[in-house]
């Protein structure tokens, strides 16, 4: 992926684009939102990630020209602003996900790897398949090597969204997020123990595990045969 | 600055002036008035009376000559009165009258004049004003017809003085007053500015003084009073927080530079160095997640949150979080009970409340079972959370079978980094029920704790809103009434 690291401070860009390259990513960098907005306008980028504050052009006024401009590159917000309040106005000026500072590496990967894929066609598709595991989105049904599963409601969106993303890291905040809709720390391990309860119905009378947790990170599904 | 010329400058004082100044001139202004109109009467009176027997004794003339005229004066000097008469010959010596002798500048002058003269009174001879009209008649003969106006004089010196007088009393009552009532004021100012100078210095406990008769100053210094109550509290509280984050941030960040300092020292090897570092990064996100909660409390005190908020089914929101919290309490071998049935609605932010009613979940399920997974008589312990509406409040309760809270420490618990002796087995930061205490004041509700027998009862309660109508009422009410007659 070839991505645009808008931030002013040196040593984070610089961390961002050491890390970025070791996982395979072309990292280019700007300083502040003047040059971030004039890269961002000229280059295909496959994804931003913008800091809010930023000298000479506010990352929000970066984001809403962009935008204004009909440049769809997704965008992730970095801010040292965390409350609800925050997020909602990062999103509302354009953004497509905003992670708050300080963060882990390995939440910030996962993150634009999910944005970056969200463009793709699969988006749209009323099946996923991963393996011999088959979700379809219309009929809310799910099979094992043609076996029916029985989820609870919450269990099949936690499974779509894992789907939707196969292949991809996807951490803790990404599905308290995105499945449950919460944005605040809920201070117990209570998602992996919904991960835990929906591998046992996925994985557990079958040979080969689908659902697999990235250690540091977060889980991941994909057909480990491939 | 003298205490006398801080007085004088005072505002009370100077308007006291200023009265004074406008009420003296208005004095004058009406007294002088009633003194001129007073004289302009008198004299008008003076003038007829004068007239009338200067007509009299005309027709005297006119009928019997000199002589008749001058019996006729003769008689009227008998008569007493105020009334002046001299007839003088031509050497201006008396013919007749009731003035003794006439002063030669009298003599001589001629038409109205005014003269002094003098007559027998009680123990001597008295000097009196008088105002006279002088006639000439034929053969060089007199006439002077005339009136005591020494009254008139007296009058206009009572007026005087009596002005004086006034005036004199007036401004020793305005300025007494004004310096009484400045001196009254400047007190209560300066008893004011005593005590914030005090309060500036750093003693937030002093309090503006009241003195009960419930005045303007009053009112104002009970204001003053409820605005430094809450100064004082709310820098006591930034003193407790200092004094906690000072312990229970600093005391993680010693044990993290410790482990990194003790892995450098030594030279393990790689795998050493790993697990150092990722004890670490361990760390650290337990001091991140206790920044941010500080953070979020901080804020939500200083009401810098909630612009989101919204009308929401309480009892939908307890369900949903009970549901996430429901797969941990099992695997800890505890009940989880959501019992929120029918909506009950208020005016939340979403994720705020719902972090709220996690928190209390997540304390149920931390600290509220006796001895884990065992339970009184072999049953699993229970937590339980509901919702309903109480009166005008949206009431959620989340109560536990655990040790409870003592009576005496309810209070505490909701202070930040609060934690009780026997949590301290479990990981937390305190910071839990702060949270959950500044959400609820935030959204203009309160959150109590209470006994469960046991257990603890903890009640979070939001001031209830109307139920949304739902989309057939609103269709309804839309259409407007059908008037129809009877």
């Amino acid at each position: 992926m070839r991505v645009l690291v808008i931030e002013d401070d040196q040593e984070t860009a610089s961390f961002l684009r050491r890390a970025l390259k070791e996982q395979g990513h072309v990292a280019e960098y700007a300083a502040d939102g003047q040059t971030g907005l004039d890269l961002a306008r000229v280059n295909a980028y496959d994804i931003l990630i913008v800091d809010r504050m930023l000298p000479k052009l506010d990352g929000l006024a970066v984001i809403g020209t962009l935008r204004a401009e009909e440049i769809r590159t997704p965008v992730l917000i970095l801010s040292a602003l965390g409350e609800v309040d925050d997020r909602v106005k990062g999103l509302r000026a354009g953004g497509d996900d905003y992670l708050t500072k300080p963060y882990a590496f390995s939440e910030l990967l996962a993150r634009i790897e999910a944005l970056a894929r969200r463009t793709s066609p699969e988006e749209g598709s009323t099946r996923f398949v991963v393996g011999d595991l088959v979700l379809d989105r219309l009929s809310h049904k799910v099979t094992r090597a043609g076996e029916a599963i029985l989820l609870q409601p919450r269990e099949f969106r936690l499974l779509e969204y894992l789907m939707k993303h196969a292949g991809q890291v996807v951490t803790r905040t990404m599905l308290l997020e995105n499945v449950w809709d919460y944005h605040f720390d809920p201070q117990t391990n209570v998602i992996d123990v919904h991960v835990s309860r929906l591998r046992s119905k996925i994985d557990k009378n079958f040979a080969t595990p689908l659902l697999h947790t990235v250690r540091g990170a977060g889980y991941s599904i994909r057909d480990s045969a491939h | 600055m003298t205490a006398l010329t801080k007085l004088f400058r005072t505002t009370t004082f100077r308007l006291s002036l200023t009265y004074l100044a406008l009420f003296g001139a208005a004095a004058v202004v009406a007294i002088f008035y009633i003194y001129w109109n007073t004289t302009v009467l008198l004299t008008r009176q003076l003038h007829d009376t004068i007239d009338a027997e200067l007509t009299g004794l005309a027709e005297q003339y006119t009928g019997g000559g000199l002589n008749r005229l001058v019996r006729t004066v003769a008689d009227r000097s008998r008569t007493p009165g105020n009334s002046l008469y001299f007839v003088a010959d031509a050497d201006g010596r008396r013919v007749a009258g009731n003035l003794t002798s006439i002063s030669e500048e009298l003599a001589k002058s001629l038409g109205p004049v005014e003269f002094e003269y003098r007559r027998p009174a009680e123990g001597g001879i008295e000097t009196r004003l008088a105002f006279a009209n002088v006639f000439r008649l034929p053969g060089g003969y007199r006439l002077i017809v005339g009136r005591d106006i020494e009254d008139r004089r007296e009058l206009g010196r009572v007026i005087r003085s009596a002005m004086l007088w006034g005036l004199s009393v007036m401004a020793l009552f305005g300025i007494g007053g004004g310096y009484l009532v400045s001196r009254n004021l400047l007190a209560r100012i300066d008893a004011v500015t005593e005590t914030a100078r005090t309060i500036m210095e750093g003693d937030l406990t002093g309090r503006l003084p009241v003195t009960g008769s419930g005045d303007e100053l009053d009112r104002l210094s009970q204001n003053l009073n409820l605005m430094l109550a809450r100064i004082e509290q709310l820098m006591a509280g930034l003193r407790e927080v200092s004094d906690n984050i000072a312990h229970d941030l600093k005391t993680p960040l010693n044990r993290l530079r410790n482990r990194v300092e003790a892995a450098l020292r030594e030279p393990y090897g790689e795998t050493a160095y790993r697990e150092a570092l990722e004890h670490t990064i361990e760390e650290a996100d337990g001091l991140i997640k206790t920044f941010n909660a500080l953070l979020s409390i901080a804020r939500l005190e200083a009401g810098a949150a909630g612009d989101n908020k919204e009308r929401l089914d309480v009892a939908a929101l307890v369900r949903d979080v009970a549901e996430l919290y429901e797969p941990v309490a099992e695997e800890r071998g505890i009940m989880l009970k959501a019992e929120a049935v029918d909506p009950v609605f208020t005016r939340a932010d979403r994720q705020l409340l719902g972090q709220a009613i996690a928190n209390l979940i997540d304390n149920a399920i931390k600290y509220g079972a006796p001895d884990r997974a065992q339970g009184v008589n072999g049953e699993r312990p229970e937590v339980s959370v509901t919702a309903g509406a109480v009166g005008p409040m949206a009431e959620i309760v989340v109560t536990d079978r655990g040790p409870g809270v003592p009576t005496c420490e309810r209070e505490r618990v909701l202070g930040r980094f609060v934690r009780l002796e026997a949590s301290r087995s479990e990981p937390g930061s305190g910071l839990g029920l702060s949270l959950v205490a500044a959400v609820a004041r935030l959204h203009g509700g309160g959150l109590r704790l209470e006994d469960n027998h046991p257990g603890l009862k903890v009640v979070l309660s939001l001031p209830a809103e109307a139920p949304p109508l739902d989309d057939e009422t609103a269709k309804h009410a839309a259409a407007g009434p059908e008037l129809k007659p009877a």
